[in-house]
């Protein structure tokens, strides 16, 4: 049985770390809120850039003059893993989820013989995949220092990935982010970023004949870099939402986990102290009526 | 013929306009061009170069940075990798555009030379017309 001061001073720590999280929460669902605003500010770029593409590639790809980014290297030997997940904990099942799903794509594709590398963007990732595939890495983007991620981030990152991949080291890249879907609900997404790959928009097959200046192979070599750095910064901006979301949500959890128990601790402490008086009473009257 | 036709421009973090346009200004890799309403379709890459949107409001100008402008009849969209308004741009910005360009320049492979040397060339020129 703890003693009242004892229940005093948990109720007192349960009360801090509950405003804590209230706090975290409030500062989640305002950044949350920006970063959709980022997300669908970018949206319009992205997809017009998708159409494009998806009708070039569509019209260029069979040839064999396609380019690399966009035919592959022919082979399907070394895989590259892009995680991305958040700098900071603290926000429910974000990091573990796409964690997760990246451990099952290194863990198949290790065990069907093949070479896995991987990139990680966000330190939580890096700790949480160090245990199991420390010999895998072989890049790490810091994000911590950014306040607001913006198109550079994702060039340098883009960039960076296609600088390898030209030297041949990886012949498939994929990156893992959290698609926002709402604040409660954030799906793991892997998706193939080289050799390039379109959804093709609907609507897209019927297309105006366009004529193309420089030649379609000149603007789709120009092209392909700029569409790996937009599905990046896509990512990554899903991703910020999401992290934004997930944190929210858990936050929400633990404020409303620490008001329970903050009444269940007072409930305890309230009876506590009537059970002391009870027995302060109980001596006095029995003591009286010795006498 | 409609004298208008709907005209966006777009970088990858927001869109900066989206207009009814009488004719776009365009600096396009292999020359200007000016697109007007039922323009045959096209699709071309940018070169760092001043757009110029002229509407029923006036004329807007804006600089690019590289990117691409597909157009067709019923209008014009622009693509830019980094696009603001001319009125926006400060001479530190293009400064370090320029010197990004020119590190990349100098490492280039031989048979991309030419190109990242044109594009350093731009960016001067852009700089030039700016009046930075």
């Amino acid at each position: 049985m703890p003693s009242l001061k004892d229940l005093k001073n948990r109720i007192g720590s349960v009360k801090s770390t509950r405003k804590i999280t209230k706090a975290m929460q409030m500062v989640a669902a305002a950044k949350l809120r920006r970063a959709q605003e980022a997300a669908e500010a970018a949206r319009p770029y992205a997809e017009r850039m998708n159409a494009v593409m998806a009708g070039l590639a569509a019209s260029v790809g069979g040839s064999d003059s396609a380019p690399r980014l966009l035919a592959g290297t022919g082979a399907d030997k070394t895989h590259m893993l892009v995680v991305m997940t958040a700098e900071r904990g603290l926000c429910g099942g974000f990091n573990s989820s796409i964690v997760r799903l990246a451990r099952a794509k290194a863990a198949e594709l290790i065990a069907a013989g093949k070479t896995v590398k991987i990139i990680t963007v966000g330190k939580k990732g890096r700790e949480q995949l160090k245990r199991d595939y420390a010999d895998h890495f072989v890049a790490h983007v810091d994000l911590s220092e950014v306040k607001k991620i913006g198109y550079d981030n994702a060039q340098s990152i883009a960039r960076d990935l296609i600088h390898r991949f030209d030297h041949g080291e990886f012949d498939v890249a994929t990156i893992f982010f959290n698609r926002f879907q709402s604040v409660i609900s954030q799906i793991p997404t892997a998706q193939q970023v080289i050799p390039a790959k379109f959804e093709q928009a609907e609507g897209t097959g019927s297309a105006a004949l366009y004529d193309y200046e420089p030649s379609e192979e000149e603007i789709l070599a120009d092209l392909l870099p700029r569409g790996v750095a937009t599905q990046v910064f896509t990512a990554l901006l899903e991703n910020g939402a999401s992290e934004q979301g997930a944190r929210m949500s858990a936050m929400d959890n633990a404020t409303r986990n620490a008001g329970d128990m903050i009444d269940k601790l007072t409930i305890q402490f309230n009876r506590s102290r009537q059970a002391a008086i009870t027995n302060e009473l109980i001596e006095i009257i029995s003591g009286a009526e010795a006498l | 013929m409609a004298d208008t036709m709907q005209f966006d421009l777009v970088s990858p973090e927001r869109r900066l306009a989206s207009v009814q346009a009488r004719e776009v200004r365009i600096p396009g890799a292999d020359g200007d061009l000016t697109a007007m309403p039922d323009h045959s379709p096209l699709i071309t890459t940018l070169r760092p170069g001043i757009l110029t949107v002229v509407s029923a409001e006036g004329s807007v100008d804006y600089a690019v940075t590289g990117g691409f402008a597909e157009i067709s009849a019923a209008g014009a969209s622009v693509l830019a990798e980094r696009a603001m308004p001319k009125a926006e741009v400060t001479a530190a910005e293009m400064d370090a555009l320029i010197s990004d360009a020119t590190a990349e320049a100098g490492e280039a492979p031989a048979e991309g030379k030419d190109a990242a040397m044109k594009l350093v060339a731009d960016l001067q020129t852009l700089k030039a017309a700016l009046g930075l």
